[in-house]
């Protein structure tokens, strides 16, 4: 069959591969590892409340800031390509702040209906 | 007279579009960008989460005495404590600290694939590639099984005023609590779970693609690097599930 002579498909490798440069990754991997570890610490001695909450979510943006920063590489980008991703999540913020003190809000009212 | 050389000429004025303010290619920005809207998406469910989390009485009693009532909103540890092949056992959140784990792995093995793509080695694209398929791919078992288990329920079910109880949650009854809480799970979990899965479909894609070598040919792994921010972005949602879900 004359179609299995196609070696298009073929390639040859031009010159030495470089050596996999992989420190920072595995760094990285651990920094995350540890930090949940950190967070499962906290859940099981800490009693729940407004603090511990806290800690959860000043941990899980510092994984976030990892992932990325490194992992997404948006740290090595352009200020501009890393203002034009970060601004426009403050409008998620707002919105957090906004509905979640509107569920808080709710709740009252229902609660003290009848009062 | 001749008209034709102004024209061909590239413009490199900075309004002529010979300025690159964000030093990214097209494909990439645009996945950023996507990856931006998907966010607002993800943000919006976990805002609802809250907002219906605080319109929604919050349990008072000690953890120990816990049980489920659609009368307060859960403790997530009370409600994910199973693990498989361990019944009736109470090992709160290990599952989940399992899947997190994986889906952790997973990013890690897509980041060396793409620092492979970077120095043009082939097998070692392929080699990492495939570990990441694999981690997706268990991360999407687990999140069946814990889809299976929740809709199932426990043994001791949630026992009603008139006597009955009920088992598992579905989107109009739910045995943990009030039934929001089992409708979120499933829209939040199952949206990040649809995502899992259309990212082990696309690495599956470009898997291909590198073994037929179109990558190489083509002389860059840019394709690998524009899946790679997408499964990241997989990981990061996760991250944030698994802190409102499952901690909080």
């Amino acid at each position: 069959m004359a179609a299995h002579s196609d070696h298009s498909n073929d390639f040859h490798q031009t010159g030495e591969i470089p050596k996999a440069q992989t420190k920072v990754i595995w760094k990285t991997f651990f920094i995350l590892v540890g930090l949940t570890a950190v967070e499962f610490l906290f859940a099981f001695t800490m009693d729940a409340g407004t603090l511990r909450n806290s800690i959860f979510i000043i941990l899980t943006i510092f994984k976030a800031f990892y992932i990325v920063a490194e992992f997404m590489h948006l740290k090595h980008e352009s200020k501009a390509l890393i203002w034009s991703i970060l601004i426009p999540m403050a409008l998620v913020i707002w919105l957090m702040v906004a509905l979640i003190s509107e569920g808080s809000y709710y709740f009252d009212s229902i609660r003290n209906y009848f009062n | 007279m001749s008209t034709s050389t102004t024209l061909e000429a590239p413009k490199t004025g900075t309004w002529d579009g010979g300025n690159e303010p964000l030093k990214a290619s097209y494909g990439k920005l645009m996945m950023w960008f996507f990856l931006l809207s998907d966010a607002f998406t993800f943000g919006a469910l976990l805002i609802v989460y809250g907002l219906s989390r605080h319109s929604n009485a919050p349990y008072t009693g000690t953890p120990e005495d816990f049980t489920f009532s659609t009368e307060w909103w859960p403790i997530p540890e009370k409600v994910f404590n199973a693990f498989p092949g361990f019944h009736g056992v109470d090992l709160p959140l290990a599952f989940v600290a399992l899947m997190t784990m994986i889906l952790i792995l997973s990013s890690v093995t897509m980041v060396l694939a793409v620092e492979a793509g970077h120095r043009m080695d082939k097998n070692d694209v392929q080699k990492w590639l495939l570990w990441t398929i694999l981690f997706g791919s268990i991360f999407l078992g687990c999140q069946a099984w814990e889809w299976a288990h929740f809709i199932t329920g426990t043994d001791e079910g949630m026992l009603l005023a008139d006597g009955t109880r009920i088992f598992g949650a579905n989107l109009t009854m739910n045995q943990y609590g009030p039934p929001l809480f089992a409708d979120l799970f499933f829209f939040i979990t199952g949206f990040h779970g649809t995502h899992v899965f259309s990212g082990v479909v696309l690495l599956l894609m470009i898997f291909i693609n590198t073994v037929n070598g179109v990558y190489h040919k083509r002389g860059h792994y840019e394709m690998v690097e524009k899946v790679g921010l997408y499964w990241h972005f997989v990981d990061l949602v996760w991250v944030f599930v698994f802190t409102f879900f499952y901690l909080i």
